[in-house]
């Protein structure tokens, strides 16, 4: 488990009693924040008929969220999309990232992927009650519901509305430590078989690390389209 | 003995540092809360950065990249349809135009095959005309020739009657009788 290990580079930093130094975790956040920006600032940079691969690459993802976007959350939904192209990005770059040998997988840290949830889950219930009021609380009663389940199915709608951010960080960290654990323990089995046994778990290893590649971009995409789920629900209350 | 002194501290050496190290890390580092605050602090620094310089300076251009885009290219479909139809509308008046000179070509062929026929007619009408007159003047002349020739041919005859009776009798006969009897002469001619 030694990949999850975070350890400090550079100097303690603290404030009051609080350790904020700079860790190797802090190192990639800080590298997939400067890798999305120079990539979407060259993509955005020329303004050509035809766009350059990088272009390209900018304006298809621009497309590519803006209609997640559209289609999970509607048209209301348009002022919050920087903020869910940035979360996707960041997610999927630290994802990405962490797949490279001998890097720091960012989002295998519960309390990262914790700490988004948990923005996400207050930002959308304060714009749901900023949108509808009190009557965001009729997102708790189904309608057509008989009256004596009633009680039963609000506590359940409320559990399950609380649990959110637990579900979404959770999902995110699970999957992202689950597979690089498996990669490990089947790395390690190359090693300890040898030249002899050791193919077969390397050919895993190599079919392994392509699927965590289409896991890191779907993580990403799951985290990125439930947030647009939410923040529907806040936006358009349909119950 | 030394040896197996020194073999055996260096194992329980690598033993309890085998040791040490599993009970590290056999938790997992993500529940040590040790970098947490670290982690957050860090976490809302680069996103917060990530997402000022993305909403501020970046979507803002692709998003303005992509209309210009979409308006550059409607703006091109627009003239090339206009052009298009600026195209047909020419073409059209370029055919209109080759089949009113067509029409206008069939029209001066008519019109001057037309004048040529009417002078050919003309010419024809005249010459015929002149032709009539000049057969009727030879006409009216041979009319004459014919009306003068019997009385020429009286004369004639009366006077080589006389000549004849002249020289055969050798007395001048009465010119008026010799006359009658060649004009009753001739009458029974004309009669047969």
């Amino acid at each position: 488990m030694t990949q999850f290990n975070v350890y400090r580079i550079g100097p303690e930093i603290k404030v009051g009693e609080i350790d904020i130094s700079f860790t190797n975790a802090s190192l990639f956040m800080v590298i997939s924040t400067i890798a999305i920006l120079l990539i979407f600032n060259f993509g955005a940079k020329k303004n050509s008929i035809i766009p350059t691969k990088l272009q390209l690459l900018g304006e298809l993802s621009y497309s590519f969220i803006s209609k997640m976007i559209s289609d999970t959350a509607g048209s209301k939904a348009k002022p919050y999309f920087s903020f869910i192209f940035s979360l996707f990005m960041f997610v999927l770059f630290c994802n990405m990232l962490g797949m490279i040998p001998y890097t720091f997988t960012v989002t295998s840290h519960i309390i990262v992927t914790f700490v988004l949830a948990a923005f996400i889950f207050i930002g959308v219930t304060i714009i749901g009650f900023i949108k509808h009021g009190l009557g965001y609380l009729k997102l708790f009663v189904p309608s057509g519901v008989p009256m004596v389940l009633l009680p039963l199915i609000v506590i359940i709608e409320i559990i399950s509305y609380l649990s959110r951010p637990i579900s979404l960080s959770v999902r995110l960290f699970a999957n992202m430590m689950a597979g690089h654990t498996m990669m490990k323990v089947f790395g390690s089995f190359v090693v300890s078989l040898g030249i002899v046994g050791g193919w077969l778990p390397l050919s895993f290893s190599v079919a392994l690390t392509g699927l965590e590649i289409l896991v890191a971009f779907l993580q990403a995409y799951v985290f990125a389209i439930l947030t647009c789920i939410y923040l529907n629900d806040a936006l358009n209350l349909h119950h | 003995m030394l040896k197996k002194i020194l073999f055996r501290t260096l194992a329980v050496y690598f033993l309890s540092i085998n040791f040490i190290q599993a009970a590290e890390s056999g938790g997992m580092p993500q529940l040590d809360p040790e970098f947490w605050f670290s982690q957050i602090f860090w976490l809302i620094i680069t996103f917060g950065i990530l997402y000022l310089v993305l909403s501020k300076l970046i979507l803002p251009k692709i998003s303005e990249n992509l209309e210009t885009r979409k308006s550059q290219v409607l703006d091109n479909l627009e003239l090339a349809e206009k052009q298009k139809n600026e195209s047909e509308a020419k073409l059209k008046e370029f055919d209109n135009i080759i089949l009113k000179s067509k029409i206008d070509a069939k029209n001066l062929f008519n019109e001057a095959r037309k004048k040529l026929l009417d002078d050919i007619n003309k010419k024809k009408q005249e010459l015929e005309e002149e032709i009539d007159k000049e057969v009727k003047i030879v006409e009216a002349e041979i009319e004459e020739l014919k009306k003068k020739s019997p009385e020429k041919i009286n004369k004639i005859a009366i006077e080589t009657s006389t000549d004849l009776i002249n020289q055969l009798i050798g007395t001048n006969v009465n010119n008026s009788s010799i006359t009658a009897i060649v004009t009753d002469i001739a009458n029974k001619n004309k009669t047969l």
